[in-house]
């Protein structure tokens, strides 16, 4: 079977991010009280954290089309039961 | 080995897709964490939607305190580092290293636990139960007192929601469990190493542990938004 091929990614680089990420992510709470803005700003940022871990931490990036295949999978179906939970939470957002 | 293995092992690679993967046991485990991950996600859609619904929620980030947490979420970015050194150093021949960067894993592991121990005992003494909680709250969600029986709240006050606690102990204590586990497995690579096992050009055993120590650290770093910052 083929072995790993790739290059090491520079793994000091992805932590000074994930912590610099950390850190925003910690003062938005308190500069940002608007709930839709902060909202979309954590989720953001979580979203480039999760992604950088998996990417080059997890080697997902080095990775053949079957791994990153089973790796996509649970968040189309998280992604769907979002959608599926859509109808009752916009019923009770209406309703107040 | 026998002929009905080598010839077992032929028939692989002479079948083999670019769809093969370098590694069946790291596929395992990609499968695994596929099956966790969807775990994580009914848990955290689930705390949306209760959270969504409920009028009656304490602000998490005045309530639950995010600084230690900021702290146990640096600790696993950088227990995350050590996991990836300790792969490199196996990758180039290194044992020593090796081994040394999967201690400090394992230390990453034990002190976020010692740490989530120490954040759930603290909010326990605060009142925070599974089932209930005895938080008082105003509109905008900030905790102003403590619920004992008999007390008139004043206007604008409410009970915060029961199940602020059963999801914030569920949410956390699952992931919490995941650490555990991975700080034994860790162990036992950790022991493999030291006696031996694995190589330069076989270090698969160290890689696929790594990958269940990242995905743990990646459902932190979800957990931590969802649950304590937004």
């Amino acid at each position: 079977m083929a072995g790993q091929t790739h290059e090491h990614p520079n793994y000091m680089a992805i932590f000074w991010w994930l912590l610099g990420l950390t850190i925003l992510e910690v003062m938005v709470p308190t500069l940002i009280t608007a709930s839709v803005p902060k909202v979309i700003l954590l989720v953001g940022m979580a979203v480039t954290k999760a992604t950088l871990v998996a990417m080059y931490f997890m080697h997902l990036k080095f990775e053949k089309g079957l791994v990153k295949v089973i790796a996509l999978t649970p968040m189309v179906i998280c992604g769907f039961l979002l959608f599926m939970l859509m109808p009752d939470l916009s019923w009770r957002w209406i309703t107040g | 080995m026998s002929q009905v293995a080598t010839a077992g092992y032929a028939a692989v690679d002479k079948y083999e897709t670019p769809l093969t993967p370098d590694s069946w046991g790291k596929l395992g485990m990609w499968v695994f964490l596929a099956g966790d991950a969807m775990s994580f996600g009914a848990l955290l859609a689930t705390y949306g939607a209760i959270r969504f619904g409920a009028a009656n929620w304490p602000n998490p980030t005045e309530t639950l305190g995010i600084m230690l947490t900021a702290v146990m979420t640096f600790l696993l970015i950088c227990s995350s580092v050590t996991m990836v050194k300790s792969l490199a150093a196996m990758q180039e021949g290194d044992r020593q290293g090796c081994i040394k960067f999967l201690a400090m894993t394992i230390a990453g592991g034990v002190i976020f636990l010692g740490l989530q121990a120490f954040e759930w005992s603290h909010l326990i003494g605060e009142g925070m139960k599974l089932a209930e909680n005895a938080f008082i709250i105003d509109a905008s969600g900030s905790v102003v007192g403590h619920y004992h029986e008999g007390l008139e709240l004043a206007a604008g006050q409410m009970r915060a929601s029961s199940l602020f606690g059963t999801t914030f102990f569920m949410t956390t204590g699952f992931h919490g469990l995941h650490v555990f586990s991975g700080v034994i497995y860790l162990t036992v690579i950790l022991l493999k190493v030291m006696r031996g096992d694995y190589s330069p050009e076989d270090p698969n055993g160290i890689e696929i542990v790594g990958l269940y120590w990242h995905f743990v650290d990646l459902v932190w770093i979800l957990v931590f938004t969802f649950v304590y910052l937004v």
